[in-house]
């Protein structure tokens, strides 16, 4: 008799820790479903549609793997893909490498680090569309600052960066590495925190120059922040868009145009969702390759520091 | 003694080369501000004066009597920014606790299903909800950009992160005392937080801020614009009246410097921890 009262007491217990349970995760898994799951889910259908929205809900033709196999085929759409991995690759090792230095410098190395940090994060909160009309204008190849400083200085044919196609790209990733160094060098210096100071002590002792610090111990102790800023920087240079859209519309030709900024023309400029779609089922392929990378080494990562704590 | 003045100008030094860099990194900056204050024939003069010659106000003029002035932009982004992080954060703290601290059912399934799809930008979303939105009759309003905001799974995890670090023996106790789970989350759980707060809501109002891409599929009228996509609109207006762009720039720049510049400190540790969790 004891035991039943005990059980129902239990299953009581239960019942209201499911009901408490509902009633704090209700509101955001409703809005969650909403606003991620059924959209994300729709993207999916979507992706095996042909539809200019246009034409009304009626007119959704479905056509199985068509998109898929159509993009193959489509000369600009691989353009962009490939300007999105050279501007990433461009961009990413530079912004990281940069970054590295500075923070260790600003770290330990300079007098009023405070202010001189500041310069560095600017960039960094400001809104991209802002700055890009800033370096659109630095950046005009007759008339523009930059190059009346490179002519000044001798320069006989300076650049034309956003305006010429062999060097679009390029300049797409300046204005870029720009932008991020500042959320970079945050990262660094949050794990140069990280670093034991007994570990530069004893390398004292031992007699060893900044250089060898840095290279000996400054690096390794870093390594998981890097493969985190690595990672994080890829997935974020994938979906670059702003300064596209708005310095040069994937110009000249399609010489800096990019995955985004593709779907985005093929999505709301030619109303072909369902190509839109599909295409950006490849942006999602891209990003999830990093992102995948990262969950597994976080996963080891806190597997490991479990195993070392039982011991 | 030799070995440290040796120091101190090696020091010295190095603290003028970077300053010389971070000088580099704000120049686009100083050329925006001096040229927002240029007559139109001075932009470009070369050599770059700095200080504009005949400065004028003309620039700024057009950013606050345009057909739809600057302050409308600003309003709207205000209302925008603040909505959808107060709800996001209400709504993932919640969430966040459900997860860290009550044993329900389906707790896990739930879990794994935010996981999942914690990898997909938001560029993906774009495309079915401005579908949905249309057909839900909240295109083109600014609940298009608040709403999908307020649900993320991004704040739930980095939340209950911080949650899963306050042993549940401190939650047990207070259960006992005959405290219900929603005074653990109000008078435990949340003041011990507030540094996982703070980063959530700094990190997210920036982005909120600084977002285009949103506004600029959903949103189709000019006086509904967030000033990144005011910004837009006074672009293809004003193409190459490059000093008016600048001041237009400038305005758009103002508030987030401002408001960064004063919690400068809470603003880089935000970043530090809601960054890293991203």
């Amino acid at each position: 008799m004891n035991s039943t009262k005990l059980r129902r007491g239990k299953s009581l217990a239960r019942r209201r820790e499911n009901i408490a349970g509902w009633l704090f995760i209700g509101l955001n898994f409703l809005g969650y479903i909403a606003f991620k799951l059924a959209p994300l889910v729709f993207a999916g259908v979507l992706s095996f549609t042909k539809w200019n929205f246009t034409s009304g809900m009626k007119n959704i033709k479905w056509v199985g793997l068509k998109n898929y196999m159509d993009m193959f085929k489509d000369e600009a759409f691989l353009t962009s893909l490939m300007n999105t991995i050279v501007y990433s690759l461009i961009m990413v090792p530079v912004a990281i490498f940069l970054a590295l230095i500075f923070a260790v410098i600003l770290d330990k190395y300079v007098y009023g680090k405070g202010v001189l940090r500041l310069a560095f994060y600017l960039p960094y909160i400001s809104s991209m569309i802002a700055v890009s009309l800033v370096w659109m204008i630095l950046f005009l190849p007759t008339n523009g600052p930059v190059n009346q400083i490179l002519t000044s200085l001798g320069v006989e044919n300076p650049p034309r960066w956003f305006n010429g196609s062999s060097t679009s790209l390029l300049s797409m990733a300046i204005v870029g590495v720009w932008q991020r160094l500042g959320y970079n060098i945050i990262i660094v210096l949050a794990g140069l925190q990280g670093i034991s100071a007994s570990l530069y002590e004893a390398s004292d002792i031992d007699g060893a120059n900044v250089v060898q610090k840095f290279l000996y111990i400054t690096i390794p102790s870093l390594s998981s922040t890097l493969f985190f800023l690595t990672m994080i920087s890829f997935i974020n240079s994938f979906q670059v868009f702003t300064p596209v859209k708005v310095i040069t519309q994937g110009g000249p030709g399609y010489s800096s145009s990019v995955l985004v900024y593709y779907i985005y023309q093929k999505a709301f400029q030619y109303s072909e969702l369902g190509y839109a779609s599909a295409l950006s089922w490849v942006l999602f392929a891209l990003v999830f390759v990093f992102s995948f990378s990262r969950m597994i080494v976080d996963y080891m990562g806190s597997v490991k520091q479990r195993k070392g704590g039982t011991k | 003694m030799k070995m440290g003045t040796r120091k101190a100008l090696v020091k010295a030094f190095v603290t003028v080369l970077m300053t010389m860099f971070s000088i580099v990194m704000i120049v686009p900056f100083l050329w925006m501000i001096s040229a927002s204050f240029k007559p139109e024939n001075q932009i470009f003069t070369f050599p770059i004066q700095w200080i504009p010659e005949t400065p004028t106000l003309q620039n700024y003029n057009m950013v606050f009597n345009s057909d739809v002035p600057f302050m409308t932009f600003f309003w709207n982004s205000i209302k925008v920014s603040v909505l959808s992080v107060a709800g996001e954060v209400i709504t993932s703290a919640l969430a966040a606790y459900a997860f860290s601290k009550i044993k329900f059912t389906g707790r896990n399934l739930i879990f794994l299903i935010y996981l999942s799809t914690l990898a997909f930008p938001i560029q993906m979303m774009l495309i079915p909800r401005f579908v949905i939105f249309r057909l839900l009759g909240i295109y083109n309003t600014h609940m298009a950009l608040i709403l999908p905001s307020m649900f993320t799974a991004f704040g739930t995890f980095l939340l209950k992160q911080f949650f899963d670090t306050i042993p549940d023996e401190l939650c047990e106790s207070a259960k006992i005392d005959g405290a219900g789970h929603f005074s653990i989350f109000l008078r435990i759980i949340c003041p011990l937080c507030m540094a996982a707060f703070s980063a959530l809501i700094i990190f997210q109002f920036v982005g909120s801020w600084n977002d285009y891409e949103q506004p600029l599929v959903f949103i189709r009228e000019k006086r509904l614009a967030t000033i990144p996509l005011g910004l837009d609109y006074f672009k293809t207006e004003n193409a190459t009246n490059y000093g008016a762009l600048m001041a237009g720039s400038c305005c758009s720049l103002i508030p987030i410097f401002t408001v960064f510049l004063i919690f400068q400190k809470q603003f880089v540790a935000g970043i530090a921890t809601a960054g890293m969790k991203e």
